[in-house]
């Protein structure tokens, strides 16, 4: 029992450590805003709807690719009925413009670094 | 039982912190290759895989050769090996772990290596051989921390493990042989696309594999107060003169088929080995060096009066496993892509971070066989049974 | 170390990986990728893409570097100076060295040394296929195009160990800042650079050819003087085609034939 001060100690440290997230946020500006994202001027709807797209926009463009390079499909057929083309660069990127106005917004958000970019031809915007 | 690898003199943890800045220094390269891209080691388009997978091909060898020590005591009860096994089982254990960092460094996209597991491919041989490596690394820590374990307990090991052990023997011999169909199926490579490439293989592993075991055998019984004993050491050496004989004859058999065929493009190889071709003639050197050792090695093996002085004989494991690193951990690979499918000769030599990283590689496999070693060495110790 | 702890910490390390691996796995299993819309599966006409090369047109200088060019910028793809690193989809090579097996001792100079455009030939029984891990190349089986899935490479280079042609090429850096640009400074083309780590070849323009439009390196030649011709681009499983008609009609040599490959690009001698 002559360790006891040792391991409260020990315990206490990693009690601190392991919540970190949850206490080094508190006291400071508030909430950070959700992103304000520059939608596209020239189209009205996206594919599917913005609360599906935010959800499942990886989802989408992986069964796309893999409709596009492993099936050699070119439409797809969307749940307002409406046919696009399945491209990245084609479809999407020909209305949401700016890769700094629109992805990196979200993205920067809830930190991630997808690497779309390394190989895909970033739109620059106007 | 895991504490005992932090049982140890200053040298053992002198040796460790020593690994440890090597295997540091790996990661910092690795970490530049990470960030560049595998153009800063030697390989190029034409030879587009180098020491890593050179290094992969050797070490898959060395694992494989604990079948040597498992097969006779368990399958044909020869006692003698009995405090040798686990020496060799856990030497399986850590050069597995090698292989597989050597394959993941090797990749260009290391990130998706699970992409093998997700999309399996049973007609590439490459799906195989992760999946054998893997099982095998499996199987040894299994059956090494078992039957460890209950000896260190006094007791027989569990029943549920003497399967697995028999299981290990063929799969020993697996791992090998479809590292070799890696490269013996492939049409476009006529120097890799003989059937002997799995005998060879194996013959090679074989030899090196218990020269590797008796040297580390020499160091424990010389560093520590485990002796694992002479007569399974010179049961080892009788292994390797036998495999190494063997080795040398499927060489010979090799090299008939084609010089005595003549045909441009199965001599071209050997050409550039051992005489250099239209003027590339990197690794004409380390061959004659290779036969060198290996003439050298064999002949003073058959002496028993030789072979029986175990400071002669470390010399001749030395030479055994310097040779057979250079036909395998060298040579075979790389002569592979020479002359290229354009008939082109381009050479390969590898850079400073590439070999950085292969030093760090090593370093992290003997880091792993110094812990496993010590705690074999620690329980034996105080048991008293040496 | 007592039995207690052991026990304790054993069955913890159980615990650890349980659930290590358990969340992952009934993430796979339970995970609705509500499939909002439909990808309609088309239904192709079984077809073999294949391409005839005039030797005798391509010796025109001017017809390969138009052709090579086009390709290159069509795909973005790098000229990296060290050759040693450099990554190509189509280039020429000299007769002795494509037809290895056609070549012998007294080959007239001109042909010995000819160049040859070569490129990934799409064979018909790819060892590259063969050989991935991972499907990241496969043959299509609607348009027998050998197609590469950038998305899936692992970057090990086995296919390129197991093409018997050297039509691959691994980018051993990154690419981007060896890709040619035009006036603006902006790439040729929309098509995805590759990254680091990746393997890359022809694919045949499978993006062009779903949009009705003959391959780049095709459209190009054919735009040089006296180049028309020089390279014929076409279905194979189609008897009226002209490549079909080609191979009925002229002596055609294919690239190591003996391996039992299938390679689909033709020449005429």
């Amino acid at each position: 029992m002559s360790d006891k001060p040792k391991i409260v100690a020990g315990l206490a440290l990693f009690v601190a450590l392991v919540a970190f997230p949850v206490w080094y946020g508190l006291g400071g500006e508030g909430e950070v805003a959700a992103p304000e994202l520059e939608y596209p001027a020239d189209a009205d709807a996206c594919v599917e709807a913005t609360a599906y797209m935010t959800a499942n926009h990886m989802d989408l463009l992986n069964r796309w690719r893999n409709a596009v390079v492993r099936e050699g499909q070119r439409e797809y057929q969307a749940s307002s009925g409406e046919r696009y083309v399945m491209s990245l660069t084609g479809t999407c990127l020909d209305c949401h413009t700016s890769r700094d106005e629109f992805c990196t917004k979200c993205h920067d958000y809830a930190d991630v670094s997808p690497k779309c970019w390394d190989c895909h031809i970033a739109p620059e915007g106007n | 039982m895991l504490q005992n690898a932090f049982t140890g003199g200053r040298r053992y943890w002198m040796l460790l912190g020593f690994l440890a800045l090597l295997i540091l220094s790996g990661v910092v390269a690795y970490g530049q290759q990470l960030t560049e891209g595998l153009h800063i080691t030697g390989m190029n388009r034409d030879v587009t895989w180098g020491l890593y997978i050179s290094q992969f091909t050797f070490l898959v060898g060395v694992a494989a050769s604990a079948v040597m020590v498992v097969l006779p005591y368990y399958l044909h009860n020869y006692k003698a090996f009995g405090k040798m096994v686990i020496l060799g089982e856990f030497l399986a254990v850590s050069a597995v772990v090698m292989c597989m960092l050597f394959v993941f460094v090797d990749m260009g996209q290391p990130t998706r290596v699970m992409n093998v597991v997700l999309h399996p491919t049973p007609n590439s041989v490459m799906f195989w051989d992760f999946m054998v490596l893997f099982g095998y690394l499996l199987l040894n820590l299994i059956i090494g921390t078992v039957t460890f374990d209950a000896e260190r307990k006094g007791a027989s090991p569990q029943p549920w493990v003497k399967p697995l052990i028999y299981l290990s023997i063929p799969w020993a011999i697996s791992i090998h042989t479809v590292t070799a169909f890696l490269y013996s199926g492939l049409e476009a490579r006529p120097f890799w696309m003989t059937a002997i490439m799995g005998p060879r293989f194996l013959a090679s592993a074989f030899a090196s594999g218990p020269s590797l075991l008796i040297l580390l055998a020499l160091v424990v019984r010389r560093f520590t107060k485990f002796d694992p004993g002479k007569e399974p050491i010179q049961k080892l050496a009788t292994i390797v003169v036998y495999a190494m004989t063997i080795n040398v004859f499927f060489v010979g058999v090799e090299l008939f088929t084609s010089l005595y065929s003549d045909m441009p493009g199965h001599i071209h190889h050997f050409q550039y080995l051992f005489t250099g071709l239209h003027g590339y003639a990197a690794l004409t050197p380390w061959m004659w060096t290779g036969e060198v050792l290996t003439v050298f090695a064999l002949v003073l093996l058959y002496i028993p009066k030789i072979r029986r002085q175990e400071k002669y004989l470390a010399v001749l494991c030395v030479a055994v496993i310097a040779a057979i690193w250079i036909e395998k951990g060298l040579a075979m690979v790389i002569t592979g892509f020479i002359p290229s499918p354009l008939g082109k000769i381009t050479e390969y030599s590898p850079t400073l971070p590439e070999i950085g990283i292969t030093v760090g590689i090593y370093a992290l496999g003997f880091f792993i066989l110094s812990l496993l070693y010590r705690i074999v060495v620690s329980v034996r110790e105080r048991m008293q049974v040496l | 170390m007592d039995e207690s702890r052991r026990s304790f910490l054993k069955e913890t390390g159980w615990a650890a990986l349980g659930l290590g691996c358990g969340f992952p796995l009934l993430n796979t299993a339970c995970s609705s990728s509500s499939a909002q819309g439909e990808t309609p599966s088309q239904t192709g006409a079984q077809r073999q893409w294949a391409m005839v090369v005039d030797i005798q047109k391509c010796m025109d200088e001017e017809v390969r570097n138009a052709c090579i060019a086009a390709c290159h910028r069509a795909h973005n793809v790098p000229h990296i100076p060290d050759p040693e690193d450099d990554v190509k989809w189509i280039w020429s090579e000299e007769y002795q060295d494509v037809f290895p097996d056609q070549a012998h001792e007294h080959t007239a100079l001109a042909i010995r040394h000819a160049p040859i455009l070569i490129l990934c030939n799409h064979c018909t029984n790819p060892p590259c296929v063969r050989v991935c891990p991972t499907q990241a190349t496969w043959k299509r089986d609607e348009d027998g195009i050998v197609m590469m899935d950038m998305h899936r490479c692992i970057g090990c280079r086995y296919c390129i160990a197991a093409c018997p042609y050297g039509s691959r090429s691994f980018n051993w850096r990154d690419p981007r800042d060896f890709i040619e640009r035009d006036a603006d400074g902006e790439y040729y083309s929309d098509f995805p650079t590759r990254t680091k780590g990746v393997v890359e070849k022809c694919n045949f323009c499978a993006e062009r050819l779903r949009e009705g439009l003959q391959p780049a390196c095709v459209e190009a030649v054919n735009q040089v003087d006296g180049g028309a011709g020089a390279l014929v681009f076409g279905d194979l499983g189609e008897p009226g085609s002209e490549v079909s008609r080609i191979l009925a009609d002229r002596f055609t040599i294919c690239r190591r034939v003996e391996l039992g490959t299938g390679p689909n690009v033709y020449y005429i001698v």
